[in-house]
């Protein structure tokens, strides 16, 4: 009979962590141009096939205009808010052409260009922001939990769908979208850890984007990569490089189907960067350096992909001239429908409640009502 | 038979696992042990650990997983263990759990049960003893319930496990090996209304939870002194059964309400205020409460002083100006 620490004792053929460490390097297929970069350091991951590839460019393409539309109409006080996700299109349209229709996405506030590639009505994805609801879609028909407001609380919630879906036969998979900045918080470390002690169909991408609002990741981690915070949960971790589209895809569709086939959960890191300030709130040059922020933007994701599907002679001109036409058709249509200002039935306040609302939601519902009632007549007088 | 509130809440959770394979049980120490208070005993062995099982300990996650199988097609119940051990979980219960159905403008309601065994009078050390309801019944979204009676423990667990709704179940703990005559199933006036435990036509007693045997017990040492109180259970405290309440208020004319958490900003102060506003002309004096004292729950030997006991009930009735003296408490700023 083994003793508990010699049970948890690695042998030195096979350290229990060899199988969950991340790559020493992130793993990336091209080059800050767009060229072909040396392969991943475990050779495990294959090119994404073009066509998805070219999927990837036109989803890509469509949000990043949608985040420029959303960007304006907030400047325009028709939106709330809007935490833009410029340059990290590869993580949003990776997240989610790595799911099939039957996966379950998990999203952050950041992440309204996902929600936009899984093909949730733009307006329906915007209501939260807009302020006319808090989430717009259905998220059962549409298999996309509500945006998440708070950080990493939509963790756990992702390792249960994911683990019912399991009970059930189902083999669905769930991805959550989380920040660097959540990885700090409580909720994070207990997703993994229980996905890991229930073998979850679930993958955490975290999109290190460098801030969580103004503080920077070395005030958030003192860890060698955000990937390794796995590790320590028996979860398999992975990083790669953010803004290439090629890697993104490739791991993230690895990480999606190895949980899918019950590997267990899957911890991926994204180094990537967000070049706008948090919100239109926020004065990103109180924290960060001008430098920083363009030396970033020539690692767009969006240009690394065309440089790379043009030079393998799959995008043509004509490519790039109908995705930048449905996505202005798509902005227009966003903007259209959006420039009205929203409106909400106050019946709606004591409506969702309960499924049936108590007594006191009721009384409160008619006095509401009466008091509309009044100030309609006091309007009419 | 004779039943203990602790096994009629086993019986409920076996007789909802029996007719429903939807509903899961989870927590810490809720499989093999079947929970430190037993609640559990016995439901790993007979559904499999698939059904009941432990999880890591770790509140937030608890709730959170609860929250993920509730979207996609559960009805998990979920063990706190002691009513402090569920704060961690807080964030999850008031921005997920109370809010998901609103959020999704009816889309996705959270069919789930959240069991927090609470309240003191067992000699718990600290963090073992809360009477946390407050924050939950403040918070919109969630159904809270807390039976005082074995019967109802049966029945209100039963019907929180079938509601669509999230449902915070506050089990009070001394009441767990509280014994009664019931034979199961029973069932007993659904959630939202109170029940005149004992009838009285001079004050009514408003009480629920580990409250209720207390106010019961006030109740029959006033009969003595030839004082006929009424005592009203409440059951659950969200919905709220205002009618019961005022038309037992308007019959007797005096209120107090009888409650073991600390005073301030709580339950008791909620029915205080309910009471005072549909009430008002039948009032023959103020509404007063009797509650535990504003302070963190009190080491074990202090606890007793602590706890609204009968002697505390029957000298607040005393005050209820029934010899026109209004109460001096209230007069001289003493009591705040």
């Amino acid at each position: 009979m083994t003793t508990q620490a010699e049970h948890h004792m690695p042998t030195a053929a096979a350290p229990a962590e060899a199988g969950l460490l991340p790559s020493p390097e992130p793993v990336r297929f091209l080059d800050d141009d767009g060229a072909p970069a040396p392969g991943d350091a475990h050779g495990r991951y294959e090119r994404p096939p073009s066509a998805l590839l070219k999927r990837a460019y036109d989803a890509m393409v469509l949000g990043r205009r949608f985040d420029a539309q959303a960007t304006a109409l907030t400047k325009q006080g028709r939106l709330a808010v809007y935490p833009s996700s410029r340059g990290q299109e590869a993580c949003e349209i990776g997240a989610v052409l790595a799911l099939r229709e039957t996966d379950w996405l998990f999203p952050t506030y950041r992440d309204t260009m996902a929600l936009a590639a899984r093909g949730i009505d733009p307006v329906e994805a915007l209501t939260l922001l807009r302020g006319s609801w808090h989430c717009g879609y259905d998220p059962v028909a549409t298999r996309t939990a509500p945006q998440c407001t708070p950080l990493a609380t939509h963790a756990p919630h992702a390792v249960g769908v994911a683990y019912a879906a399991r009970r059930r036969g189902e083999d669905a998979v769930a991805l959550v979208l989380i920040g660097d900045g959540g990885t700090s918080e409580g909720d994070f470390h207990e997703a993994l850890n229980f996905a890991a002690v229930f073998h979850a169909p679930v993958v955490f991408l975290v999109q290190n984007n460098g801030f969580a609002i103004s503080v920077p990741l070395s005030r958030q981690t003192a860890a060698p990569s955000l990937a390794h915070k796995g590790v320590g949960y028996g979860v398999r971790s992975e990083r790669v490089d953010g803004n290439d589209p090629l890697a993104v895809l490739a791991v993230l569709t690895d990480a999606v189907e190895w949980a899918r086939a019950g590997g267990g959960p899957v911890l991926v890191e994204a180094h990537t960067y967000r070049v706008e300030p948090h919100t239109n709130a926020d004065d990103d040059a109180r924290y960060r350096d001008h430098d920083e922020v363009e030396a970033w933007k020539r690692r767009d994701p969006l240009a690394r992909l065309e440089a790379h599907l043009r030079a393998r002679g799959e995008l043509t001109d004509d490519d790039v001239a109908a995705a930048r036409e449905a996505a202005e058709a798509y902005a227009a249509d966003v903007r259209a429908r959006l420039g009205e200002e929203p409106t909400g039935d106050p019946a709606d306040l004591f409506a969702h409640v309960f499924a049936e609302p108590t007594p006191q939601l009721r009384e409160q519902a008619t006095w509401l009502a009466e008091e509309l009632s009044h100030d309609a007549a006091e309007g009419a007088r | 038979m004779t039943l203990t509130m602790g096994k009629a809440l086993n019986a409920a959770l076996r007789d909802a696992m029996r007719e429903d394979e939807s509903v899961v049980m989870f927590g810490e120490d809720v499989g093999a042990l079947g929970g430190v208070f037993r609640v559990t005993d016995g439901l790993a062995a007979e559904f499999g650990e698939d059904r009941c099982f432990d999880t890591p300990l770790a509140e937030a996650g608890i709730v959170g997983l609860a929250v993920g199988m509730a979207m996609n097609g559960f009805r998990p119940v979920v063990e706190m263990q002691f009513d402090a051990f569920a704060y961690p979980a807080f964030e999850q219960i008031a921005s997920h759990v109370a809010k998901m159905r609103n959020r999704t403008r009816g889309a996705v309601g959270l069919p789930m049960v959240i069991r927090v065994p609470y309240a003191g009078g067992i000699g718990g050390v600290e963090h073992h003893s809360d009477s946390s309801e407050a924050y939950y019944a403040h918070t919109p979204g969630l159904k809270v319930v807390t039976p005082a009676t074995v019967a109802d423990a049966y029945s209100l667990l039963r019907e929180a496990v079938a509601d669509p709704d999230p449902v915070v179940f506050m089990e009070a703990k001394k009441l767990y090996w509280a014994k009664d005559e019931v034979s199961l199933p029973v069932t007993t006036e659904p959630f939202g209304t109170a029940v005149v435990r004992r009838p009285g036509s001079d004050a009514t007693l408003v009480a629920y939870g580990p409250a209720v045997p207390v106010a019961l017990e006030a109740a029959a040492a006033a009969e003595a002194d030839g004082r006929s109180l009424e005592v009203v259970d409440l059951r659950t405290l969200v919905p709220f059964d205002d009618a019961t309440v005022a038309s037992s208020v308007r019959k007797t004319g005096r209120c107090v309400v009888v409650a073991e958490a600390t005073g301030f900003a709580s339950v008791s102060a909620e029915i205080a205020a309910r009471v005072q506003e549909r009430c008002f002309h039948s009032l023959w004096a103020p509404v007063l409460r009797v509650t535990g004292w504003d302070v963190p729950y009190p080491p074990p030997v202090l606890e007793k002083y602590h706890l609204p006991g009968v002697d505390r009930v029957l000298d607040t009735v005393d005050r209820l100006q029934f010899d026109d003296a209004p109460d001096p408490r209230f007069l001289t700023g003493a009591a705040g």
